[in-house]
């Protein structure tokens, strides 16, 4: 079935916003509370980063 | 009917594009509108993803979207996630792209826009996306592993130590170079000064707004940084213009460089979580609305552009850097066309997150056509302007005069007119007091990305906020590369030096983050250094220097590439990669030797050591000697490295095509894939 003009845009809209959150790591953070099985807090975003900061920190970033 | 309609509109953009370079490479004498630029890159990247790209996908690389990828296979919620084929062309985009295309495409217009611009679109088209579509699919099918682990492993052991040692030369060297850049944007520039300090206590703000307050909202923290941020561009203005506080932003390139350093060096040693990441989340989220900006900006704007096609200086008498257009057109601009650096990226994060080897071509061969394009608008941000205004902003005064007078005069003896007055009038409307001696390309780019903007939004009234806000955009991907750029290197030296003695290799342990940190920032502080104290401005050692350095590495690419697709018994099609090799072995080669040996002293290192020492003798004499000497040496280790990689190469080459040696290639065991139909 066809996506109507709408829908597409909706579907659009959620690709980019989850670009977004991908790139800013949100969609990361929210990786490891699932993993975790945490809600999120201070203590549970400390945690997060001090178990990604070295990984992520070792990503080259080009010129 | 379906067929026969694709076909036709396939050719319509074949005829267009062919049109549309046309116009661009045969055009003299007249203006040319800088939508052909436009059409012939939107042609040449459009038909060489549907051709070129599809082509190597299915003959040399054969993707197969039944293979499982380690993102499935390994994935583990951190390091290995299936991803959606989107967001990881978005993520995969924002690492690649950084100042490199803005900046090395506004030096190299100095041989005028037709240059760079054919080398952008072939380069791209033909090597860059090539290359990072290939190193992505190896990489892929090797769990993800490194272009060092893969050089070691395909190459020997020669190729993965050249590999690394490449890497922690070039991130030295581009360290220092972008470093150059921003001292040079910002030096006597109270707005741009104030402007930049203030997204240093903006980024902590953020930090401790993440950590404390709405820990993991980091869009939305952004936002907020957004806002501060052009809160600070707007009060850099008043900054500016007050009598006490001018003076305290108005700052010589010396000490602009002595801060930075020790700003690097601070945010290399802090937590990541206060400066590093919140930095890294702002300049990402300007980056990506500003480029789109950008973009919308010219096709809607569609400047004329003033520079000619080809200039007096491609004889190799250019007032930015010396040397002809071949090879060093093709050196300046590496980002764009095809840079080394993004090898690392294809073979870093992105591997882990593909759910299909189909999506290595978008995410590969697609991203980079997304760069390539920011390199034609930094072309044409350039060439909008008056040249004589880009040369005047360009030009070192050690060359073209020390007073406004002085280089307007040289500059218009060159045939392109510029008077004092006009950069008088130019620097009051962007708010600095002279716009002479800019060199590093961003000033330019500011100026001309203000002037496009201004035609429209604002007028000459907003110019300075364009240009200051442009100058912003520029510096903090700068000081995101100097903070990530420094830590990563630190971890390099690390791992490395863990080797020799353990602790050193503990990234927790403070007397080696300090040791390390101090390591990398003396190093690249003292190219740093050198570039601001060179009569001739710096980016004319510096930027060739990083080029062969960042197309060396791409060369190490390239032969990994190749050998593997010999390995895999594609040698009928190896020259797709192979022919990018050649070319990119002619360059940097050509350049290196020239940049060593050339018997012009603004063109070789040693010629120039040695004018300076048959010239009167100053207290810098001894040490301007020793730069050079030092560059030439340390040009010539690059390519001895690369050299080596090469003939290691070969002999593999012959090796498996004799029958000598075994062709067998390190992949992962088939695995099939279970995701479903919809991700493949």
């Amino acid at each position: 079935m066809r996506q109507s003009g709408m829908s597409r845009f909706a579907k659009a809209v959620r690709i980019v916003l989850a670009t977004l959150r991908e790139i800013f790591d949100e969609a990361a953070y929210e990786r490891f509370l699932s993993r975790t099985r945490t809600p999120s807090s201070i203590k549970a975003y400390a945690a997060f980063r001090e178990e990604f900061e070295e990984a992520r920190t070792r990503r080259p970033k080009c010129c | 009917m379906n067929k026969a309609l694709s076909t036709s509109a396939w050719v319509a953009v074949a005829v267009l594009g062919a049109g549309a370079v046309g116009v661009v490479a045969v055009r003299r004498g007249e203006p040319i509108n800088a939508l052909w630029l436009v059409v012939a890159a939107t042609c040449c990247y459009a038909l060489g993803y549907r051709f070129y790209s599809s082509f190597i996908a299915a003959k040399i690389l054969a993707l197969d979207s039944r293979r499982a990828t380690p993102a499935e296979r390994l994935e583990n919620g951190r390091d290995f996630v299936v991803t959606n084929k989107w967001v990881v062309f978005g993520h995969h985009f924002a690492a690649i792209a950084g100042p490199g295309p803005l900046v090395g495409p506004v030096l190299a217009a100095q041989f005028g826009y037709l240059p760079g611009t054919l080398w952008v679109l072939a380069g791209a088209v033909f090597a860059g996306c090539v290359q990072d579509f290939v190193i992505l699919l190896f990489s892929v099918r090797r769990d993800g592993k490194s272009l060092t682990e893969m050089a070691k492993e395909e190459i020997g052991v020669i190729g993965g130590v050249v590999a690394y040692a490449a890497v922690v030369a070039i991130l030295i060297i581009l360290l220092a170079v972008v470093a150059l850049v921003i001292v040079n944007a910002l030096k006597d520039s109270p707005w741009g000064t104030f402007t930049i300090a203030m997204t240093i206590p903006i980024a902590l703000l953020m930090g401790l707004y993440l950590r404390r307050i709405r820990p993991g909202k980091v869009l939305e923290v952004s936002a907020l940084g957004f806002i501060l941020v052009l809160l600070a561009i707007w009060g850099g203005q008043w900054a500016s213009l007050n009598p006490v506080v001018a003076p305290v932003f108005t700052l010589r390139a010396q000490t602009l460089a002595i801060l930075i350093i020790i700003y690097a060096f601070a945010a290399s040693a802090v937590p990541v979580w206060l400066l590093l990441a919140p930095r890294d989340y702002l300049s990402t989220f300007v980056k990506l609305g500003t480029i789109g900006l950008l973009g919308i900006g010219i096709v809607a704007l569609h400047p004329t552009l003033h520079m000619p096609a080809l200039t007096r200086f491609v004889d190799g008498s250019g007032p930015i850097f010396a040397g002809k257009i071949f090879p060093f057109a093709f050196i300046t601009i590496a980002c764009g066309a095809i840079s080394g650096f993004h090898s690392l990226i294809s073979s870093g994060t992105t591997p882990k997150l593909i759910a299909r080897e189909t999506q290595t071509r978008m995410v590969g061969y697609g991203a980079m056509m997304c760069e390539s394009a920011v390199a034609v608008m930094a072309i044409i941000a350039a060439c909008s302007l008056q040249p004589g205004v880009y040369f005047a902003i360009n030009s070192p005064a050690g060359l073209v005069g020390q007073t406004a007078t002085a280089a307007t005069s040289t500059i218009s003896g060159w045939g392109f007119s510029v008077t004092a007055a006009d950069m008088q009038h130019l620097a009051r409307a962007v708010g600095e007091q002279t716009l002479f001696n800019r060199t590093g390309g961003a000033p330019a780019f500011a100026v001309g990305m203000a002037s496009i903007f201004s035609q429209s939004l604002g007028g000459e009234t907003l110019m300075a906020l364009w240009y200051h806000f442009a100058v912003m955009f520029e510096a903090l991907f700068i000081l995101t590369v100097l903070d990530a750029g420094t830590r990563v290197a630190r971890f390099m030296i690390q791992d490395a030096l863990g080797h020799i003695y353990k602790p050193l290799g503990r990234t927790s342990w403070y007397p080696s983050i300090l040791a390390t940190s101090a390591l990398i920032v003396a190093a690249w502080g003292y190219f740093l250094w050198q570039g601001v104290k060179d009569p001739l401005g710096g980016i004319n050692s510096l930027w060739p220097l990083f080029g062969i350095a960042n197309q060396l590495l791409a060369t190490v690419a390239l032969c990994v590439a190749t050998t593997i697709i010999i390995k895999m018994h594609r040698t009928r099609y190896a020259a797709v990669t192979l022919v990018p090799l050649l070319w990119l072995v002619a360059v940097t080669f050509t350049a290196s030797w020239q940049k060593i040996l050339d018997r012009n002293p603004r063109i070789g290192f040693l010629a120039q050591a040695r004018v300076l020492a048959e010239g009167p003798a100053t207290t810098a004499t001894a040490r301007l000697i020793f730069n050079n000497r030092l560059d030439a040496a340390v040009t010539a280790v690059l390519v001895v490295m690369v050299a080596l990689v090469l003939i290691e190469s070969v002999r593999q080459w012959i090796g498996v095509l004799s029958g000598r040696e075994e062709s067998r290639v390190k992949e992962s065991p088939f695995v099939m894939t279970r995701l479903a139909e919809d991700l493949r």
